[in-house]
């Protein structure tokens, strides 16, 4: 019979290591999916990945159970990230001169007909990669958050520990942050 | 160039994106064996420690007890040396020479 979660965590609270594994197994894909909108390279992903479950094995003894266990691990999956970004944040600075001719294509077609071009095309998806990779830790989180997984600010205050009005504070500045960032693409390409 | 329709096209772009969710293969055996190494290395450590702990606390007592040897003068009590004193307490039965007259 397939033991639940609870008695999974029990387990390994009580000294049983290899009750972790079927957690480890269950709960992967999320994490992956989440690290991977911070981080690009498979190999930052992985050592992300490997760090949250170590941080969770370490960390488990704190694990309440008041709420779902995935909740409790998303928020380190979250934090981790932020860690990464924060860690790696001087390999951003970079120029918009490497833009692929598709981007600029569709670049082209937004100046020309803001209507006409889709949100759904490739080059657009790699162009917003470009830009959230330019932004600063903060500013990155929140907008993974807020703008992209469309979670409230209450969420999110709970996922990073900050307090609300500080999130708040941190979504105007993080607009701002992006649209000085989509200004100087703009600027580099067509000025 | 309208930057807040761009950002709002840009921002649509990234909701779009279906999250991908591949798993290397066997990553979940990979974090057991990266526990249970963890879990070898603390168990090393805490003897390596320990031991170490052990041979500074016995360096310092030899070095205590060379300093004591070195420095603290010899008291003067007519030639007499503790394991003489030892010795003539102990075999003063035995030694005929002292022997009690009865």
């Amino acid at each position: 019979m397939e033991r639940t979660e609870a008695e999974l965590i029990a387990a390994v609270l009580a000294g049983d290591r290899a009750s972790f594994e079927p957690l480890v197994a269950k709960y992967s894909p999320r994490v992956f999916a989440t690290a991977r909108r911070y981080a690009r390279r498979e190999v930052e992903i992985q050592d992300i990945a490997q760090e949250v479950w170590l941080k969770a094995f370490d960390k488990l003894k704190s694990f309440r159970g008041e709420a779902p266990f995935e909740h409790w691990l998303m928020r380190m999956t979250v934090r981790t990230c932020y860690d990464f970004l924060r860690a790696h944040q001087r390999n951003r600075i970079s120029s918009f001169s490497e833009i692929s001719e598709p981007e600029e294509d569709w670049l082209e077609r937004f100046v020309a007909e803001p209507g006409s071009v889709s949100e759904d095309a490739d080059a657009a998806k790699m162009l917003i990669g470009r830009v959230m990779d330019k932004l600063s830790p903060d500013a990155r989180l929140v907008i993974q958050l807020l703008e992209i997984e469309d979670r409230s600010v209450k969420e999110i205050a709970e996922i990073t520990g900050w307090s609300v009005p500080l999130v708040k504070v941190r979504a105007f500045r993080a607009r701002g942050e992006m649209r000085k960032i989509l200004a100087r693409m703009t600027k580099e390409k067509y000025l | 160039m309208n930057l807040a329709e761009l950002q709002k096209k840009l921002t649509a772009a990234a909701r779009l994106q279906p999250p991908d969710d591949r798993v290397p293969y066997a990553f979940e055996k990979r974090i057991m064996a990266l526990l249970a190494e963890r879990a070898e290395a603390s168990r090393q450590m805490f003897w390596a420690r320990g031991l170490w702990r052990a041979a500074v606390s016995c360096v310092v007592l030899a070095v205590i007890c060379g300093a004591v040897t070195l420095f603290v003068p010899e008291v003067a009590d007519g030639g007499n040396d503790l394991s003489q004193d030892l010795e003539n307490t102990l075999l003063a039965s035995a030694d005929p020479g002292e022997a009690p007259i009865p």
